[in-house]
C-alpha cells in the first residue's frame, strides 16, 4: 500500500505537525486559486506544484515546480495533468497524473531527517534522526554512520519527552526550537503507533530562517516537508481510513496483484514464463530458486496460503494464466493446513473454466494427498498438459524441460 | 528427551471452538498428544468432541483450564485482533510453552507482548521461564513412533509423540523407525518449507527429535539461536537442520552462536535467492537492516561457520546427510 504526499501530509497536520499550507487539486482552472491560496500573506509569493504519482525521478521529469505567479501555476498545472510522467522508476510508458499538490514554498535553515521503524533486531520502534535532511539518508548512513542518531522507543510507553529532547538538543536545535522539535517527533511517535506504520519518515524536517516580526517563531519554525509511510499489513484491519487510502491506491498497482490480494492470494508478478502456485511463503520462495536452479525462470510468486477455497485456488490459476508470458505452470503443495484434494478440486475447476493450454506440473504432497492424486488422475483425460512430479527436483525438472 | 515437548506434554487450544482451532485441535488430538481442554470466553462449561467418543472441556479462560488440566502449553489460533492478548493470558495462567499459530498479527501488538514476556522472564530462573513460538507458525512437534491410523480417538497415530501445531504428523519420522538411526533438530522460519525438509530427511531415513516452526513474522518469541542452543544441549538430537529466508539477521546471528558454540553437524537453506529485493522494506528500514538481509549474505555467514548449505530446496535431506559424514569423518 502506498501513500501519496497530500495523503501523507493530511496525517501529519491530524496529528498536529505543522506544515506550509497547500491545496490539492485536479484540475487546470484551479491552479490559480491553489497558488493564491498557498502564499496567502507572503511578501514574495511563492510556491511548489507537485504531481502526486506513486513514482520516484518526478523532479528530473519535470513534475515538480518552482512557481512565482498564479500564471506559472496554471502552466506547471496544465503541462503535468496532460502529459504522462516518465521516470526511471516508471518504465517507458510513464504514468498518468491524476491530482496536483499545490504548496507554499518554504525558506530553509536547515534540513533534518526523522523517522520512526521498526527494528526487528531489538524487537523495539526506533527514532532515527540526522542533521542531514533533504538527501538519500541510506547514503548518509553508509557514508557517515555516525551522522544518524537512533533512539528506541520504549516497548509499551513509546517515545518518551526527555528521549526525544535529548535527539532534539543533538540535532542542534536552540532555544524556541527546542519544543517545535519535541512536538514533531512525540505526534510522529503517536502517529506510527495509532495507524500501526513500519515506516513514518519525515524528510526533510525544515527550520526555518528566525522571523523577529513573529515572537513564537523568534528562533525559526520547524515544519514537515515531505513525509513517507508504509504501514504494517498485519494492522490493516483496524484502520478503516487507511483501507479506503489503499483500495483508492490500488488502480495505481499491478491489476493481476490487486485482483490476488481481493481473492486473498499473496502474488508477485515477475519477469520469467513459468508461472507457479505454491503454498506457504517459504516454499514459494524456495519453488522460485529451484526453477532458476534448473534454467528456467519464475513469472510469479504467488502463495495461496494456509486456507485458501477452491474459488481462490481457481482464481491463482486464472490470474496466473492471464499473463501472456507464462508458457507452463509448477503446482507445488506441501500440505498442512491447506489440503491437497482442494488444491485438486481448483485444478480441475479452472480446467473447466480456462483451460490449460499450457503444461501443467503438478507435485502434491501433505494433507489429503491421496484424495488429491486421486481426483487429478479421474480428470487427466481433460487435462492432456497434465503431469504428475513425484519431488521437489522432478517438478522442477518437469516444467523447466516443458517451456525449454 | 528432545526439546520443549513430549509425550507427556499436556496441551490446551486457545480458540478451540473456531473452525481451524478446532479442526487442528482434533488433528493433534488424533496424532496421539495429551490435549486436554480448549479455552474460549463464553463457551466455559461446553464439551469440545473429537468424534462420536471423546471429547475434552471448554473453559472461559486460560487460568481455569490450567487448575482443572494441569496443562503447561497451549496453541493459539485466536484471531489477529485478540491474539497478543491470548499469549499474556497463557503466560500469566502460568503456561511454559505458547504456541502461536495465528497468522496476522500486528508488529505494534507483538512488540509490547515479546516486551512483557522478557520482562517476566527476566526475573525467573531459567527452568522457570516462558517459551513463545510464533506467531505465524505451524507449531512445534516431536514425533512418536506409528502404532494407529490416526483416523479415530480411540486409535491415535502415536501413543509416544506430542504436537502442537497444524503440521501433518504423518511425514515425520520417530528414532524407533528411522533406517539410520539418527535424529535431526529442524528449526525454520516456513511452515510449509519444513514440512518439505522432514519429508526429504525422512525418506532419506533420518527421523527428527523435535521440529520447531520459529514463524515468519519480524517480532516474535523463539529465534533460530535459541533453537540452535536447544538442540546442542538435547541428547535425542544428532544434527540439526535451519531453514530460512530472506529478511532480518536471525540467520547471521545463528551462524556467529554455531562457529563459536555447536559441535553437533549442521546444514541450512535459505529461500529467497531469486527474490526480488525491495518489496517489503522502507528506507529507515533499510538503515537498520542493512545488507546482512540477503540470502547470499546469510549464505555466506553459514559457510563461514562450516555449515553444510543446501543450496536447492531439494537438497535439504542430503545436506545433512553431508554435516553427518563429515562431522564423522573430521
Amino acid at each position: 500500500m502506498k501513500v501519496h504526499e497530500y495523503q501523507a501530509r493530511e496525517l501529519l497536520v491530524s496529528f498536529g505537525i505543522p506544515v506550509p499550507p497547500s491545496m490539492v487539486i485536479e484540475r487546470i482552472e484551479d491552479a490559480r486559486e491553489a497558488f493564491a491560496q498557498s502564499t496567502l500573506g507572503m511578501p514574495k509569493p511563492l510556491a511548489v506544484v507537485k504531481a502526486q504519482v506513486h513514482a520516484g525521478g518526478r523532479g528530473k521529469a519535470g513534475f515538480v515546480k518552482l512557481v512565482k505567479s498564479a500564471t506559472e501555476a496554471e502552466d506547471a498545472a496544465r503541462f503535468m495533468l496532460t502529459h504522462r510522467m516518465v521516470s526511471p522508476q516508471t518504465g517507458p510508458e510513464g504514468l498518468e497524473v491524476k491530482k496536483l499538490l499545490v504548496a507554499s514554498a518554504v525558506d530553509i535553515a536547515h534540513e533534518f531527517y526523522l523517522a520512526i521503524t521498526t527494528d526487528r533486531m531489538s524487537r523495539r520502534n526506533v527514532l532515527i534522526a540526522s542533521r542531514e535532511g533533504g538527501v538519500e539518508i541510506e547514503q548518509v548512513a553508509h557514508d557517515r554512520p555516525e551522522a544518524i542518531l537512533k533512539e528506541p522507543l520504549h516497548p509499551t510507553l513509546g517515545l518518551q519527552p526527555f528521549a526525544a529532547r535529548k535527539i532534539a538538543f543533538q540535532l542542534g536545535f536552540k532555544g524556541k526550537q527546542v519544543a517545535q522539535a519535541v512536538n514533531v517527533m512525540m505526534a510522529l511517535a503517536k502517529l506510527f503507533e495509532a495507524k500501526d506504520c513500519s515506516l513514518a519518515e519525515i524528510n526533510p524536517l525544515v527550520l526555518t530562517p528566525p522571523d523577529d516580526a513573529n515572537p513564537p517563531h523568534a528562533d525559526g519554525r520547524v515544519v514537515a516537508i515531505d513525509a513517507k509511510f508504509n504501514f504494517d499489513d498485519n494492522g490493516l484491519f483496524r484502520h478503516p481510513d487507511l483501507q479506503r487510502i489503499a483500495e483508492a491506491s490500488e488502480s495505481e498497482e499491478d491489476p493481476s496483484e490487486v485482483r490476488a490480494h481481493k481473492a486473498g492470494l499473496s502474488y508477485i508478478a515477475l519477469e520469467g514464463n513459468i508461472g507457479c502456485l505454491v503454498n506457504g511463503a517459504g516454499l514459494a520462495m524456495a519453488t522460485m530458486d529451484i526453477i532458476q536452479l534448473h534454467g528456467g525462470k519464475p513469472a510469479n510468486f504467488l502463495d495461496v496460503g494456509g486456507s485458501a477455497s477452491e474459488q481462490a485456488v481457481t482464481e491463482a490459476f486464472k490470474i496466473i494464466l492471464s499473463d501472456h508470458a507464462v508458457k507452463g505452470v509448477l503446482v507445488n503443495i506441501f500440505g498442512g493446513i491447506m489440503r491437497c484434494d482442494v488444491i485438486a478440486q481448483g485444478i480441475v475447476n479452472a480446467a473447466k473454466e480456462v483451460g490449460f493450454k499450457v503444461p501443467l506440473v503438478v507435485r502434491l504432497e501433505g494433507t489429503n494427498v491421496e484424495a488429491g492424486r486421486k481426483l487429478l488422475e479421474s480428470a487427466k483425460a481433460n487435462i492432456p498438459t497434465l503431469q504428475p512430479a513425484t519431488d521437489l527436483a522432478d517438478a522442477a525438472r518437469k516444467v523447466c524441460a516443458a517451456v525449454a | 528427551m528432545p526439546i520443549l515437548i513430549d509425550a507427556n506434554t499436556k496441551v490446551i487450544c486457545q480458540g478451540i471452538t473456531g473452525s481451524y482451532g478446532g479442526q487442528h485441535a482434533k488433528g493433534c488430538f488424533l496424532y496421539g498428544t495429551k490435549l486436554v481442554g480448549g479455552v474460549t470466553p463464553g463457551k466455559g462449561g461446553q464439551k469440545f468432541a473429537i468424534d462420536d467418543h471423546a471429547s475434552v472441556p471448554v473453559f472461559d479462560t486460560v487460568a481455569q483450564a490450567v487448575r482443572e488440566t494441569g496443562a503447561t502449553a497451549t496453541m493459539i489460533f485466536v484471531p489477529p485482533a485478540g491474539a497478543a492478548d491470548a499469549i499474556l493470558e497463557a503466560a500469566d495462567a502460568g503456561l511454559r510453552v505458547i504456541c502461536a499459530i495465528t497468522e496476522g498479527v500486528p508488529v505494534n501488538d507483538m512488540i509490547k507482548a515479546r516486551a512483557v514476556l522478557d520482562d517476566l522472564n527476566a526475573a525467573r530462573p531459567e527452568s522457570d521461564r516462558i517459551t513463545l513460538v510464533g506467531p505465524n507458525c505451524p507449531g512445534v512437534i516431536t514425533p512418536g513412533p506409528k502404532s494407529g491410523t490416526g483416523d479415530k480417538s480411540s486409535d491415535p497415530y502415536t501413543k509416544s509423540g506430542c504436537k502442537i501445531g497444524i503440521m501433518p504428523g504423518y511425514i515425520h519420522t520417530h528414532l524407533s523407525e528411522s533406517k539410520l538411526g539418527k535424529s535431526v533438530g529442524i528449526v525454520s522460519r516456513s511452515g510449509t518449507l519444513t514440512y518439505e525438509a522432514v519429508w526429504q530427511t525422512s525418506n532419506l531415513g533420518l527421523a527428527q527429535s523435535t521440529c520447531v516452526g520459529i514463524g515468519g513474522d519480524p517480532i516474535r518469541g523463539l529465534n533460530h539461536t535459541d533453537c540452535i542452543r536447544l538442540f546442542e544441549s538435547d541428547p535425542a538430537t544428532d544434527a540439526i537442520l535451519m531453514i530460512g529466508e530472506i529478511g532480518g539477521t536471525d540467520e547471521i546471528l545463528a551462524a556467529e552462536y554455531v562457529k563459536k558454540h555447536v559441535k553437533k553437524p549442521v546444514a541450512a537453506f535459505i529461500a529467497g535467492r531469486t527474490a526480488p529485493p525491495g518489496k517489503r522494506m522502507g528506507h529507515a528500514g533499510a538503515i537498520i537492516g542493512g545488507t546482512e538481509d540477503t540470502a547470499d549474505a546469510k549464505i555466506a555467514a553459514l559457510k563461514a561457520a562450516s555449515v553444510e548449505v543446501a543450496m536447492s530446496p531439494a537438497d535439504m535431506g542430503q545436506a545433512v546427510m553431508r554435516a553427518m559424514r563429515v562431522a564423522v569423518s573430521a
